[in-house]
């Protein structure tokens, strides 16, 4: 097919989009299937005695307590409780986890791992990563495994093999869709990659790249660093950097947890109040189709999602600004991904956005809406 | 005998009595919808007439659909998931194909491959339309004004009509009245030379029309494809997932939780009148429902000649009610198909299986198909609309099959001799033998064929002759004389009576426009304020 176009991700080369436009590869995500390469992902094995140790220094999340085969989304942070990165925990086994990660994290693994008898092993090179994602991405899988999926839980993992090469398959994704992401060894993903395809063909399987994703993502309210936020360790100034409970990540901190990087500044932070929320604004779509009607235009929507800095105001006000937005063709609303101001943040609050109409800049009306936009029974049935 | 006593009766739970039904108890007011049959959808539905093969049985694509009902009764939550139908291919003769891609270039190109002339004339056209759609396209929202009347409310509506008109430039105003005039044949010669491309434009023209494309007045329909296009990204145009019956259903599905009840298999017999009044209707079974406010969305013959008694109604409302056209002119073909069709002119699996396949080979075939029933027959070879469902979305057949819709024009309502079971295989054979002339392996690919003429079409819908659009979307049937003369207000000369369907402005195809303007003038009427937007 015509029009592939390819993005860097981590020094890795992905598809943006596999034809000429993204838009069949995001039908294929809430409508049939599609099969994403997310191999440029940061993995890390942590195995060892101390390996829910380790873990449970690092992350929010109480590893410990997770049970084999279980996976957990979490995020971690640094001593001032501002967070440095968000990724999975997979208990392989007692003693075995993966870590995923957007960002490369070795190092820090590392300087926490001091003292505790562990082993950490950088598999981002030796491990593909392929995201099935879908609501027919079950029925493809099992007929690619012959195994049944039905008793994998979402947010669960198991071992099986596809075409003989052994595979994990774990029950998560970017898309807040049902998806699952396969991990295997980086020299046998392209042949899994083809199974995966050929089983999947007449349940209309899609390769898509992240311009499709980027949508998904967006009505998931799943946030993208660099994007939504920046990571502590990037970040040049104070202002730059947030908290778990400035991302709306609350349920990732298990404070009863007896320690772990940035508790008692996660801890004093609560007890103020964290001063931001990470909402979902929706934008208003009469008094954005009044804004192009006012100039002779029909309304003009993104096709694409996304990530420029967009202020929000209240009564005039800055308040907030938005950080990723899209059009959702399956919704049909014009969805943001947004910082909001915490005693502005509730549900219902209506606000302004700022759209640019012709040139000019103008302000529609919008509103805070909790996330995510999008959550089928399917993703967790 | 049970009488039922509600706010308001919807007689037909097509969609746009659903969207009607759906508006009214938005709005507080308790409705019943009675629907015939065991489904809801009327002319909208998804069924499994063939194990494991769901037919989009009739109306097979969502054109449209007023995005202010997407978004006031929230239809994606309801289930609502509209699915991009981009392209469209027309098969020569010759092996040759005609293109248009969703991507504006690509088009622009194969145009450019028929005709250089008309690649640039592509352009120019696109935009006069784009211009006159904008300028029009505020009508599908509007209650048309009576022209002669001077009471405010149709003075106001008048203004806001002629204002439309001042928003276009002189150029573009006279673009319009020939398009208005015109036949799609004539107008399009104006622009291009290219036959093919004629052909399958002008056959846009004709769906749903008594008319061929050289017939006065057929241009105009060219525009309704480019209102659609205006609503751009916001998509209201293209393949319903699970089918058009998912339409239907999403919109149902508002309306329960608004607190609609929906009745199926409850067939209304009658309307009972009192005073000049209606105050509700009768089912076959004998039950009544009764009801200060009586909406039907069935087409005016069937509205007031067959469940209204004449005497109950004006003479010359009668009158005008006969004389509306409703002739059908359009038969439909469901297949199940143990694999895609094969096309000479793009052979193998490819991005065409995806769109439409358009079979309007030239100009003259089409006005030959059109011949045909002018003259009491079925087109021998007729023109075509295909798609296949099971492209888009995978449900719609067991995994590998596909099913595929046809749409057929021409097969006339008043076939001479009347329909019967040997004309419905020899149309059907028809059809196939058309399609099968493009695609060589298309015949032996058949599981299951379904063929439904107009007098199927009526007798399982209840639309009268069979026609899709509930009486011809002709010039001379539209707007403040759509269904009659002086009723374009979705009001009856009986009180309390009110009409909905396609029959009303704007007309056919899956707008719903009808259901939700009704409902706005039925609450006026009924002076129950109509409610805010509901927080989701």
């Amino acid at each position: 097919m015509l029009g592939q176009s390819w993005r860097r991700w981590a020094g890795c080369v992905v598809a943006s989009s596999y034809e000429l436009s993204h838009e069949r590869e995001y039908y294929a995500i809430r409508n049939s299937a599609a099969l994403f390469d997310v191999s440029p992902l940061y993995k890390y094995h942590v195995s060892g005695r101390d390996a829910a140790r380790l873990l449970d220094r690092v992350v929010t999340r109480n590893v410990g307590a997770a049970k084999v085969g279980q996976v957990l989304y979490t995020c971690w942070c640094d001593r001032d409780g501002k967070v440095i990165d968000d990724g999975t925990v997979s208990r392989l086994d007692d003693q075995r986890f993966r870590l995923t990660a957007a960002d490369p994290n070795y190092r820090w693994l590392g300087d926490n791992a001091r003292q505790l008898s562990v082993e950490i092993e950088d598999v981002s090179e030796k491990l593909g990563a392929l995201a099935l994602q879908g609501p027919n991405a079950r029925v493809i899988l099992e007929q690619a495994t012959e195994s049944d999926l039905s008793k994998l839980k979402y947010f669960r993992l198991t071992t099986s093999s596809i075409r003989g090469i052994p595979v994990t398959i774990t029950r998560t994704g970017y898309t807040g869709d049902l998806g699952y992401e396969i991990w295997v060894d980086s020299a046998a993903a392209v042949p899994v990659w083809d199974a995966l395809i050929e089983s999947g063909t007449p349940y209309g399987i899609t390769p898509a790249g992240m311009l499709a994703l980027d949508m998904a993502r967006i009505e998931a309210g799943l946030l993208l660093i660099e994007v939504d936020y920046f990571s502590s360790r990037h970040a040049l100034i104070d202002a730059q950097t947030s908290s778990p409970y400035e991302l709306s990540l609350d349920w990732t901190v298990a404070l009863d947890k007896p320690q772990f990087n940035g508790r008692r500044a996660i801890r004093a932070e609560l007890a103020r109040g964290p001063a931001w929320r990470f909402v979902g604004v929706e934008v208003d779509w009469t008094t954005l189709e009044a804004n192009y009607n006012a100039i002779g235009l029909a309304p003009r929507l993104p096709t694409q999602a996304w990530r420029t800095s967009v202020p929000l105001y209240l009564g005039g006000k800055q308040v907030g600004y938005a950080t990723s937005g899209s059009w959702s063709p399956l919704l049909k609303r014009y969805l943001t991904l947004a910082h909001v101001e915490a005693r502005h943040a509730k549900p219902g609050t209506q606000l302004e956005i700022e759209i640019t109409v012709e040139h000019r800049r103008k302000r529609a009306l919008a509103t805070v809406h909790s996330l995510p936009f999008f959550n089928p029974e399917r993703k967790r049935s | 005998m049970t009488v039922h006593r509600y706010d308001a009766i919807v007689i037909g739970g097509g969609h746009n009595g659903l969207v009607n039904a759906a508006y009214l108890a938005r709005a507080g007011k308790k409705v019943v919808v009675l629907e015939r049959r065991h489904l809801v959808g009327g002319a909208a539905v998804t069924e499994e007439i063939f194990p494991g093969f769901k037919y989009s049985v009739f109306s097979y694509v969502v054109s449209l659909l007023r995005p202010e009902i997407i978004r006031d009764l929230d239809l994606p939550r309801h289930g609502l998931e509209i699915l991009p139908l981009e392209s469209t291919i027309t098969p020569m003769p010759n092996g040759d194909y005609l293109g248009g891609w969703a991507d504006h270039d690509i088009t622009r190109r194969e145009i450019y491959r028929h005709s250089k002339r008309d690649a640039d004339a592509y352009d120019e056209y696109n935009k006069l339309m784009h211009h006159m759609a904008m300028a029009v396209k505020p009508l599908l929202a509007m209650v048309p004004p009576d022209p002669t009347s001077l009471a405010p409310s149709d003075l106001k509506g008048m203004l806001k009509f002629a204002g439309m008109f001042r928003s276009l430039s002189t150029r573009h105003f006279h673009a319009l009245y020939k398009l208005m005039t015109m036949s799609a044949g004539d107008f399009l010669d104006e622009w291009y030379e290219t036959d093919v491309l004629k052909a399958t434009k002008s056959a846009s023209g004709i769906i749903g029309t008594f008319m061929g494309p050289r017939t006065p007045g057929s241009a105009y329909v060219l525009l309704h494809h480019y209102m659609g296009e205006i609503d751009g990204a916001f998509r209201a145009w293209g393949f319903a997932k699970g089918g058009t019956g998912a339409i239907s259903e999403s919109i149902a599905s508002a309306a329960r939780e608004h607190g609609a009840e929906i009745r199926l298999n409850a067939a209304v017999s009658r309307i009972i009148t009192k005073g000049g009044r209606a105050i509700g209707v009768a089912l076959e079974d004998g039950d009544e429902f009764h009801a200060p406010v009586v909406v039907t969305s069935l087409d005016p013959k069937r509205s007031f000649l067959v469940l209204t008694e004449e005497k109950d109604l004006p003479a010359d409302f009668v009158e005008d009610v006969k004389r509306y056209k409703i002739r059908g002119s359009s038969g439909k073909v469901n297949l199940a198909l143990s694999e895609l069709p094969d096309f000479t002119c793009l052979p193998g699996r490819g991005p065409h299986h995806r769109g439409a396949i358009s079979i309007s080979p030239t100009m003259e075939y089409v006005e030959t198909a059109y011949d045909d029933a002018k003259y009491g027959n079925f087109s021998r070879q007729p023109y075509m609309d295909i798609v296949l469902p099971s492209m888009i979305d995978p449900d719609m057949a067991p995994p590998g099959k596909h099913v595929m819709s046809i749409f057929v024009q021409y097969a006339p309502s008043n076939i001479t001799g009347g329909w019967d079971a040997t004309k419905r295989d020899a149309f059907g054979d028809a059809v196939v033998d058309a399609v099968a002339r493009f695609a060589p392996n298309f015949k032996s690919s058949i599981l299951h064929r379904q063929v439904l003429t107009p007098a199927d079409i009526e007798s399982i819908t209840g639309l009268t002759d069979g026609n899709i659009f509930q009486g011809e979307l002709a010039l001379h049937q539209l707007f403040f004389l759509r269904p009659a003369p002086g009723w374009a207000k979705f009001r009856t000369p009986l009180k309390g009576l009110y009409q909905c369907g396609a029959a009303t402005h704007p007309g056919g195809g899956i707008m719903g426009a009808g259901g939700r303007l009704a409902a706005l003038e039925i609450l006026k009427d009924t002076s129950l304020p109509f409610a805010a937007r509901v927080p989701r």
